[in-house]
């Protein structure tokens, strides 16, 4: 029985046709998702109530340029977030009910008593400390552990989208992120949180460009 | 709303995402278009008319000068010499109030949180008149489905849903903090309410419609959110 699983999973892809539906959705809803969010952040580019702006953050009115913005203007730009927003939610919900449903998530998903010493000795890798790269299988340990953190911060953005959108309908979930101030501070921390990730990914997958070609192909059956 | 309209349109408007190509074509304008009604059902269905927004503490008030005052005109308008409000549309009783006629009703305090479509929140107190309560004593005739509230400021408008206009939090307001309303902030009178953004607040109040179509309202025309409920 096991050795019969074993062989199926050997048979699957690399990157299976659902999780590349999903994954190039994603990049485009991204986008749309930041550059529509970055339009609303010019009507007020502070965080904090009026009156009482947040002391801590360096950036208190540095809007974002207009290249970075999708929308026109706010109305343009709540118009875009709020039609994608559905979109990212179910997009989401998918990749995480296939990655439950075809056992998916054990090659992927980060597992502290398996990957932690395997992140940490990456790391060293990365950082030249350490010489030889770490064994790995699937991924190795801090790809797993990037791509299961973007998950949950990209339920973060969610949550805290919500609560921003309707901060009386759903002034439980407004004060669990302290407040509808903090949760815009969530919200955008959470878009710096996934433009770093992009960043990294980009240039990681620009180093080693057969993922790439996995993500559109499928890849080789492992 | 009808549903099985909206989620026609709806599946529409994924079909038009699947084709997204440049941001003026006009599959994107229809599926933006297809989302925006979609979102004001969704909103509408979000809206409980019992749900209260918390009130806030003294101590979180916003000084006076830190809370943004929002009008059309070049300058803040001045009261009409003679001033009242018309109450109309399909009412039993229409009418024009003077403002010591409607402190007379009644009078609510409240501290909320504002929250402005920009992004920004703020506090204040506001004391006023239950929008329920002038209904009540209007007489609102079947087939009232929406509430128009209109200014002196420019022509400025908006038009709610019955339900968030009758909802316990929203108010016609001539006190902020305990004082009267400043020029700025819509002397005499205006709109006050927890429970939508702040474009949709009507100031410098001049007439209550109970209507049976919806009337749009200023910046609702020109692409705003018309439901607008937070």
């Amino acid at each position: 029985m096991a050795a019969s699983a074993e062989s199926a999973s050997n048979l699957r892809r690399q990157q299976p046709l659902p999780i590349r539906i999903v994954h190039w959705c994603n990049a485009l809803i991204i986008v749309l998702m930041a550059g529509s969010g970055l339009q609303i952040l010019i009507a007020y580019p502070y965080l904090g109530p009026r009156g009482a702006l947040y002391g801590w953050y360096p950036l208190q009115g540095v809007a974002p340029p207009g290249w970075l913005t999708v929308g026109g203007w706010l109305a343009g730009g709540r118009r875009w977030h709020f039609a994608i927003a559905w979109f990212f939610v179910i997009n989401g919900l998918i990749y995480l009910a296939y990655l439950a449903g075809s056992g998916e998530w054990r090659r992927r998903i980060f597992n502290p008593k398996r990957d932690a010493r395997a992140a940490v000795a990456q790391f060293f890798y990365y950082a030249r400390i350490r010489k030889q790269p770490p064994p790995r299988d699937f991924y190795n340990g801090l790809q797993r552990l990037a791509y299961t953190s973007i998950i949950l911060i990209g339920v973060a953005m969610a949550l805290s989208g919500l609560a921003i959108y309707k901060p009386v309908q759903f002034h439980l979930l407004t004060r669990l992120f302290g407040g509808y101030d903090g949760a815009r501070v969530v919200h955008l921390a959470g878009l710096a949180m996934i433009a770093l990730f992009v960043a990294a990914h980009v240039v990681l997958v620009a180093l080693h460009p057969k993922e790439i070609l996995a993500m559109v192909t499928g890849g080789k059956r492992e | 709303m009808n549903s099985r309209i909206s989620r026609r349109r709806f599946v529409t408007g994924a079909a038009a995402a699947s084709i997204l190509a440049g941001c003026d074509s006009r599959p994107v304008i229809s599926f933006l278009r297809a989302m925006k009604d979609w979102n004001a059902g969704f909103e509408a269905a979000l809206f409980s008319p019992s749900r209260l927004a918390p009130e806030l503490p003294e101590s979180a008030t916003t000084p006076e000068d830190d809370f943004p005052e929002y009008f059309i005109s070049d300058e803040a308008p001045d009261v009409p010499p003679i001033w009242f409000l018309s109450v109309g549309g399909l009412v039993d009783r229409p009418r024009q109030f003077k403002l010591a006629e409607l402190q007379a009703m009644a009078q609510t305090s409240m501290r909320v949180r504002h929250h402005c479509v920009e992004g920004w929140s703020a506090v204040a107190s506001w004391q006023g008149l239950r929008v329920s309560e002038l209904a009540r004593a209007a007489g609102l005739k079947q087939g009232v489905r929406y509430v128009e509230f209109r200014s002196f400021d420019s022509g400025y408008w908006s038009c709610w849903d019955l339900a968030s206009a009758m909802h316990p939090q929203t108010l016609l307001a001539w006190g902020m903090n305990g004082h009267p309303l400043t020029s700025g902030h819509g002397a005499p009178l205006r709109v006050y309410s927890a429970v939508k953004l702040g474009y949709k607040m009507c100031k410098y109040l001049a007439e209550v419609n109970f209507l049976p179509h919806n009337s749009g309202g200023y910046w609702e025309n020109q692409g705003y959110d018309w439901f607008a409920g937070v």
